[in-house]
């Protein structure tokens, strides 16, 4: 697949998202977890630009050993793109939809070389 | 007392999904459907759309008669609307997930024309939609409000500015406007003041009402709206204070089951106390109750119908065949893992000719009109009927097509 120059590696952060378009396609890319993860910036549920919304923790609930709900809490450990048009949230380590793994963001190769990103597309 | 800081913020003004909110930004992937799907040759209508109309509240007041009410609202400051308006417990943004709930009011837009018009374009044009019924949405709840006066003086306010400075000046919006369905005195005198109004199609009935839609002192309302041509919608909301609702914990739980539960109550008694042999020329639609509770009614009243026939002695054929003449608004419509149930659901219901594309945008849970054209089992001739046709029929609309399509057009 080739290759292309998608920005500078400085220009990636690990709090915002960087929005590059590449043949006609945007695509997000953000540092995560000391990885790269590029994602085409459509949502597979109605199309929304799913890179450009909030980050937020995976919601849990905490239990006592009786399985009595004590409170929720956030679990940083699994960070999520969260779609701003209707909310659908999308595990950022694999793209998956916290809803139903089947669906998932479509995911870019990319590689960081000479101070440059590259992405397969 | 040591209180822990809030360091949890995942969405502050600060994030650039919110700091630098534009509406046609946040569409723009919704634009390129628009034209990817060649929209531009198909006349689209969105039945039910909405604003937030607490934003012009000062502007609103101005056109009440009563000036101690007026004061009331005036004096809660520009965006008080302690009471006047009922406001819900819920979280529609999510948190802020849904970031156009904070990010709306920091959306610049030019002096002309009026702020709601401008927004309301830049969806529009960015959606593909044509032409749009405009709601508005806190006062989804005013029906609520325990002063029935406060009702009708806001409902008034409401029909009058909303006449006058959104649907004089631009003739791509429409509205079926506020009925106090509460007051059937004062919701007769709308009728008449409002329904020759440039832009009127119609007449809104809003969620929870205190007497049941098929209550006697109703009947002048519905001959004075078929008198004047004119349908009723019946607009769903969720009440969480309804008892049949009230062990619910979550608003997810409230909002699935009440948007729907209240159009299926008022729908129960509409067509078992025979409103549709009542009033055969009233035409109904019902909205944002999404679809699968259709299907769900037909069944159930068909089946206690044979049964009981004596219960609803009006009836000449089964509630489901009522049901079938009446008009729906499609969102929010069920989409995840049920392409036969959808398609069941469309036959049922006669959806080629009785549904009617709805976004309900700019609310959490809006839908494109790609949740109607990209659906598999559709035919050309379906899609644009449920996408603008049926609108067109059913409000004797006049299509406005949008200036970007016109010029599209042109260009081949
Ligand atoms: S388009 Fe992404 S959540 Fe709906």
């Amino acid at each position: 697949m080739p290759e292309k120059l998608l920005c500078a590696s400085s220009d990636l952060s690990d709090t915002t998202v960087k929005i590059c378009e590449v043949d006609g396609v945007e695509i997000g890319i953000i540092r995560h977890n000391g990885d790269v993860v590029a994602y085409k910036n459509v949502c597979p549920h109605q199309g929304g630009p799913v890179c450009e919304g909030l980050r937020m923790p995976r919601v849990c609930v905490e239990f006592d050993d009786q399985q009595r709900a004590l409170q929720q809490n956030f679990d940083e450990s699994e960070m999520h793109f969260v779609c701003p048009w209707h909310g659908w949230e999308f595990k950022m380590e694999t793209g998956e939809a916290v809803g139903d793994p089947k669906i998932r963001l479509k995911r870019y190769k990319v590689t960081e070389r000479d101070g440059e990103v590259y992405v397969e597309i | 007392m040591s209180l822990t800081g809030n360091t949890m913020n995942f969405s502050t003004d600060n994030d650039p999904a919110i700091k630098e909110f534009n509406t046609t930004k946040l569409l723009k992937n919704a634009r390129k459907q628009a034209e990817d799907r060649n929209y531009k040759d198909f006349f689209i209508c969105d039945v039910d759309s909405h604003h937030y109309e607490t934003e012009a509240l000062p502007e609103i007041l101005q056109y009440m008669d009563d000036p101690v009410m007026r004061h009331l609202g005036l004096s809660a400051g520009n965006v008080g609307r302690a009471g006047l308006i009922p406001q819900a417990i819920g979280s529609q943004d999510m948190a802020g997930r849904v970031t156009r709930y904070a990010g709306r009011n920091k959306e610049v837009v030019p002096e002309k024309p009026h702020r709601d018009i401008t927004l309301t374009r830049r969806w529009m044009d960015a959606m593909g939609v044509d032409m749009a019924c405009l709601f508005p949405t806190p006062m989804l709840l005013l029906a609520t409000h325990p002063q029935v006066e406060v009702e009708v003086a806001m409902a008034r306010a409401y029909n009058r500015w909303l006449c006058e400075r959104i649907l004089e000046e631009d003739k791509r919006i429409v509205s079926m406007v506020y009925l106090p369905m509460n007051e059937p005195h004062e919701a007769e005198k709308m009728i008449d003041e409002f329904a020759e109004k440039k832009g009127v199609v119609g007449f809104l009935s809003t969620g929870y009402l205190k007497r049941p839609v098929h209550d006697s002192v109703n009947m002048r309302i519905y001959a004075k709206l078929e008198e004047h041509g004119m349908p009723l919608g019946f607009h769903a909301a969720y009440h969480w204070a309804d008892t049949s609702l009230a062990q619910l914990n979550k608003f997810i739980s409230v909002h699935a089951l009440g948007f729907s539960f209240c159009n299926i109550i008022h729908m129960t008694n509409w067509v078992l106390n025979g409103m549709p042999e009542r009033f055969p020329k009233l035409n109904t639609m019902w909205i944002e109750s999404g679809l699968a509770w259709v299907p769900f009614l037909m069944q159930r009243l068909d089946n206690e119908y044979m049964m009981r026939t004596s219960d609803a002695p009006l009836l000449k054929k089964k509630p489901s065949d009522y049901m079938r003449e009446m008009f729906y608004s499609s969102q929010p419509i069920e989409l995840v893992d049920n392409k036969e149930a959808l398609e069941v659901t469309f036959k049922m219901m006669n959806a080629e000719s009785q549904l009617l594309y709805s976004s309900d945008y700019p609310h959490w849970d809006m839908d494109l009109p790609s949740t109607i054209h990209d659906i598999p089992f559709l035919d050309e001739t379906a899609k644009r009927n449920i996408l603008g046709g049926n609108a067109q029929k059913l409000f004797n609309l006049d299509p406005v097509m949008s200036e970007w399509k016109l010029e599209a057009r042109k260009q081949g």
